[in-house]
């Protein structure tokens, strides 16, 4: 009888344990970070982490409207770098993407922007006949133009995604195939090779728990 | 009794060539199915999609067995140079330009070509290299 008590109460000591051992999983955060150290409401010195977020920025959208980061802000979104006339790994990422949209569509919380890097050719128009091309129509996922400068430099600093013009390479550009995911507040929540199916998969498995994070 | 032996062995051995025949064709359309895949996968499955789906309205499909049965002398040229005119796939108008794939060699162009008129619900049997060969000499 004895042996029976204490090994139920084992038993429920490694429940115990267990339960409150589980945490909520978050999302890391990607980037370059600093310690600032700012007053709390009780006027203590406390020291908070500031992580990298993306700087403010303007784009002409396939629509030829002027569109800003106020178009993604409040929003989690996921942004990549793309151009219509790529042949080698465009088409995969975004037959990938689309399936994260249409699983998203109805959630106004989540946008996707891609930017091209073809600042010669990619022209609004030609954006937007790609995008409806693609099968995709509305606001929610913007196609954004701008100067060679603005974008790249965008990429490579706030994205961290390599971009480049190669006149070696097949369609006159290079760039990596990440999809980066961005958080409410600008951080950088998650890279996901576009061409990989898995990766995608734990992208859409991943913007479910990022979302979560502001329903407390 | 000798005769009759010997009659069957010349029997059986007509009919074994018969069938080592059949069997060069298969073995060479598996071969060519084999490495067909690997080519699909590196330069096609891009925009055609794993299981030749197409991507919206920017790449067409490659499930229309009509329209690859009455393009069939063409395919080649298309794999080989690309193509920029509209075309109409399963009853739905394409206009974007297919880039041409000049690395590919013939046996490259034949090997793909036997893949895709081979999958995706098509199944037009084999086209030996030669033949693709011959077309791609005579492209426009």
């Amino acid at each position: 009888m004895n042996k029976i008590i204490s090994l139920i109460a084992i038993c429920l000591l490694f429940v115990t344990i267990l339960s409150s051992c589980q945490q909520e999983k978050k999302l890391p955060f990607y980037g370059e970070r600093h310690t600032e150290t700012i007053k709390d409401s009780s006027g203590a010195d406390k020291i908070d982490t500031v992580y990298q977020t993306i700087p403010n920025w303007s784009f002409l959208n396939q629509d030829s409207v002027v569109t800003t980061n106020r178009a993604t802000d409040g929003k989690v979104y996921i942004a990549d770098f793309f151009f219509t006339s790529c042949t080698t790994i465009c088409p995969t990422m975004h037959r990938n993407l689309m399936t994260v949209y249409n699983q998203f569509k109805t959630n106004p919380d989540v946008m996707f922007v891609s930017h091209t890097i073809d600042f010669k050719y990619d022209r609004p128009y030609v954006l937007k006949k790609y995008a409806q091309k693609l099968g995709v129509d509305g606001a929610k996922w913007q196609f954004l133009y701008g100067s060679k400068d603005s974008v790249y430099t965008l990429a490579e600093k706030n994205y961290l995604v390599a971009v480049g013009e190669d006149s070696t390479a097949k369609d006159g550009y290079i760039h990596q195939g990440y999809l980066v995911l961005i958080d409410k507040d600008r951080r950088i929540r998650g890279a996901y090779d576009g061409t990989k199916k898995d990766q995608v998969e734990q992208l859409k498995k991943d913007i479910p728990v990022l979302l979560a994070e502001y329903k407390k | 009794m000798r005769k009759y032996i010997i009659n069957s062995i010349f029997m059986l051995s007509i009919m074994a060539v018969i069938f080592s025949c059949q069997n060069q064709e298969t073995v060479d359309l598996q071969n060519y199915m084999s490495n067909g895949k690997d080519i699909y996968k590196s330069r096609c499955q891009n925009c055609h999609g794993e299981n030749g789906e197409g991507l919206g309205e920017l790449a067409p499909p490659l499930t229309d067995s009509v329209f690859l049965k009455t393009n069939k002398s063409r395919l080649a040229c298309i794999i080989k140079n690309g193509i920029n005119e509209p075309l109409i796939v399963h009853g739905k108008e394409y206009k974007e330009k297919m880039p041409a794939f000049p690395e590919l060699a013939d046996i490259d162009v034949a090997q793909v070509m036997v893949y895709i008129t081979n999958s995706f619900g098509n199944n037009q049997g084999f086209v030996p290299y030669k033949q693709v060969s011959t077309q791609l000499q005579n492209c426009k």
